[in-house]
């Protein structure tokens, strides 16, 4: 989902804002107007709804006759303070951590195995067309499914456990439940990584690697100096998208495991089974967190690690490594 | 180069916003509704004309055969069949959703049990007329798990309980004569049982033990069966009591001294039946729909004429006490056809549509007098077994936060059983969670 918003905008050219003339302005912001109503629309409009209703929490109580007491009490910054105390607070930060830990591990993973893929997807060789097909399927199964899939794989006499010869109750809690996550969503979203590495890669002219190998550089040599900073843009991106989405992740623990199981349990999830009670106020509270969270991962991940979201920068380095090819030619 | 970094910054938050803002969706939500709730007389549900009837998937077929029947008779009081996703947590979201914007959508609705004080205490349902349903005919568990705080809320459709499945044929391998009563009597059978070579490699007892609903149902089960009880009449938790603790110390000990497989943590109702079909398992406590597969001829069940139903057990003295599942139907206060809704809950629920039924489904009815019936009982022999477990049968807790207090009891009692806790201090945080849960 995330992938398809963030990545079809690219930077157009523009010229200098030097030249431009008052008039040339407002037609630019007249055109733009449609594009900023819907994204006013569809992202500001709940991202402030949200916050509006983190401000609220509902009443429980009932009153003589057995009804529940009508409406909504305003607190404040009341669900935000009750995130970090008592029996709600250790839940919460049971599934802050589990978010982080998944995320790091998973994305880590995934990368790994994803540029793997990419080189593998990448060589020249007879039956590439169907092994890029059949790296392709797990990322095109909608996670529900896959979750499901891997839940009869993990199920107690299931094939996991006859495979290694072991009894491991894999969906119940604990350790295993975790590993059982990990390799469900390694296996789902390690091709997305391969796929977006593998465009990076297909850009990279061929005549630089047989430069590179005339200059007597081995393969490791290759991958280190040619291919990695090359499509280092690329995966940059791709890890971060990776990132976000695997910051919001909600429906492989919930279909795998199961909701309520503390081992494997969410922010979303969290904030789901909030919604789930009627409890909206801490409900969209986790989930202004989990934003808050995303939003402060996005942008210490561009800053430190310079991720070019825009795709400007592939181009660059790409220009930059032909024109010291060609000044070496020379 | 400025102005482009800036522009890709630009669009940079715009991803991050979309992304977080996907997260954040179907969280922001409505107020409660307000609309009055006294209990209605029966001329006071006015407005005939067409309705919506929304259920949970009518996959046998029956309900719609009642439908049809209905329509051929009311063709200015036409009911439209709405059928909701099978996960019931799915299908409670998409019913309180449509009760909060106050829509008159839904008309008819078809809750579990355990909705019903939720749905009330909100106004979501409607009180029932007295009188209006024959509600002495029917079991009176089942009334009572339709009422909320002495109102009818909802009528009685179908309704649910617990069996005792058990292997016949491997009780008479070991001798023994009738199934056992309670769980002392399983235990010494399990004993001859698995002593024989037949008995190689089987395990004692299965029943639902993930963290699920399945999990409060056997819990409550197990309370109930040693004498205790979730909450007491008032409302208020009861599991710091010497007979819940006895319940759920009958439960975690069966895992702690293997007879119950340790893999059964994972199972729900089809992992059980699975076990028990491939003969896996001597007895299996589950719902009366798995006696179809039990018993299928097509080569999927070993366990065809090898076994018998009855009650499950009781702990100690005690006798084995059921929970009560199924159905109510209720109407809508939104709906601007009262008068039609009424009529036709009547119609639908009615003993005659529900021997009508039976042809189609077995879902088991709510009057003993079908469940008894000699015709009845020759298709489905279960009934009376069934009958009889649900004559002392006990609704799960009637509250209105039912979401957490459920995910409350889950919790806990899965602690206990997966060894986390025991089962002392198990009960002793339950029972803190359910009071702040209850207090007004």
């Amino acid at each position: 989902m995330s992938t398809r918003i963030a990545a079809s905008p690219r930077s157009p050219g523009r010229t200098k804002s030097g030249n431009r003339s008052a008039g040339e302005g407002r037609m630019a912001a007249l055109l733009l107007s449609p594009t900023l109503l819907v994204l006013a629309l569809v992202i500001a409009y709940p991202l402030v709804s949200a916050l509006y209703q983190s401000m609220f929490r509902e009443q429980s109580g009932l009153d003589a006759s057995g009804f529940v007491a009508e409406g909504e009490v305003f607190v404040g910054l009341g669900n935000y303070a009750d995130l970090f105390v008592g029996e709600s607070g250790a839940r919460f930060l049971n599934a802050f951590g589990n978010t982080t830990f998944f995320t790091v591990t998973t994305v880590t993973l995934e990368t790994v195995l994803g540029l793997c893929l990419a080189i593998a997807m990448n060589r020249a060789f007879r039956g590439r067309s169907f092994l890029r097909a059949s790296i392709l399927i797990p990322w095109a199964i909608p996670t529900a499914v896959s979750g499901l899939l891997w839940r009869w794989i993990f199920q107690s006499d299931g094939i996991a456990n006859s495979l290694i010869g072991s009894e491991t109750l894999w969906t119940a809690e604990g350790v295993a439940a975790k590993v059982a996550i990990i390799v469900a969503e390694v296996w789902k979203t390690a091709p997305f990584i391969g796929l977006l590495v593998l465009a990076g890669m297909q850009i990279i002219p061929e005549e630089i690697y047989e430069a590179a190998k005339i200059d007597g550089a081995g393969f490791w040599r290759q991958f280190r100096s040619i291919t990695l900073p090359l499509v280092k843009p690329t995966l940059l991106v791709a890890v971060l998208f990776r990132l976000l989405d695997a910051l919001r992740m909600f429906d492989l623990p919930f279909v795998l495991i199961g909701p309520g199981k503390e081992s494997v349990e969410t922010l979303s999830m969290l904030a789901f089974d909030e919604s789930n009670q009627l409890r909206y106020g801490s409900a969209s509270a986790f989930a202004v967190i989990l934003f808050l969270y995303v939003a402060l991962v996005a942008i210490v991940f561009v800053k430190l690690l310079g991720a070019d979201v825009a795709g400007t920068k592939q181009v660059r380095a790409l220009r930059r490594a032909t024109s010291t090819r060609k000044a070496k030619a020379l | 180069m400025r102005q482009r970094r800036h522009n890709r910054h630009i669009l940079f938050g715009t991803a991050a916003l979309a992304i977080s803002a996907l997260a954040l969706s179907g969280c922001a939500g409505g107020e409660v509704s307000d609309d009055e709730g006294t209990a209605l007389s029966e001329a006071e549900f006015e407005g005939r004309g067409p309705i919506n009837y929304v259920s949970s998937r009518d996959a046998s077929g029956a309900a719609q055969d009642s439908l049809d029947k209905w329509n051929s008779e009311h063709p200015d009081e036409q009911v439209t069949l709405i059928e909701l996703p099978d996960s019931a947590d799915q299908q409670r979201q998409q019913l309180i959703q449509n009760a909060q914007i106050e829509s008159d959508t839904f008309s008819v609705l078809n809750l579990d049990v355990v909705w019903t004080s939720e749905f009330a205490a909100n106004r979501w349902i409607q009180p029932l007329p007295e009188d209006a349903l024959p509600t002495d005919s029917m079991i009176p568990a089942t009334v009572n798990a339709a009422s909320y705080r002495d109102t009818l809320y909802g009528a009685p459709y179908y309704t649910d309980g617990a069996l005792l499945y058990y292997r016949t044929d491997l009780l008479e391998a070991a001798g023994i004569d009738s199934p056992p009563a309670t769980w002392d009597e399983m235990e010494g059978a399990c004993d001859a049982i698995l002593a024989l070579p037949e008995g190689d490699d089987m395990s004692c007892y299965a029943g639902q033990f993930d963290k699920n609903e399945a999990l409060t149902v056997n819990f409550t089960e197990a309370v109930a069966s040693a004498g205790g009880t979730v909450f007491d009449e008032d409302g208020s938790p009861t599991v710091d009591t010497p007979e819940a603790l006895a319940g759920l110390t009958q439960l975690s000990d069966a895992f702690a001294n293997g007879l119950v497989a340790s893999d059964a943590i994972t199972y729900l109702e089809e992992q059980g039946r699975r076990a028990f079909q491939d003969g896996e398992v001597v007895f299996l406590r589950n719902w009366p729909f798995v006696y179809a597969s039990l018993t299928a001829t097509d080569g999927s069940s070993q366990v065809v004429d090898k076994f018998g139903i009855s009650s499950v057990p009781g702990i100690g003295e005690n006798p084995g006490v059921s929970t009560l599942g199924g159905r109510n139907l209720a109407v809508s206060p939104f709906t601007a056809n009262k008068a039609t809704a009424l009529d036709f809950i009547k119609f639908f629920t009615s003993e005659e549509e529900s021997r009508a039924r039976l042809d189609k489904s077995s879902r088991a009815p709510v009057y003993p007098s079908l469940l008894e019936d000699p015709s009845v009982v020759e298709q489905r022999p279960f009934y009376p077994t069934l009958l009889e477990s649900l004559e002392n049968a006990q609704p799960r807790p009637k509250v209105v936060q039912y979401g957490a207090t459920t995910t409350a009891i889950q919790e806990e009692a899965y602690a206990a059983l997966t060894g986390d806790k025991d089962p002392e201090t198990a009960l002793a945080d339950m029972q803190s969670k359910l009071e702040e849960l209850s207090a007004d």
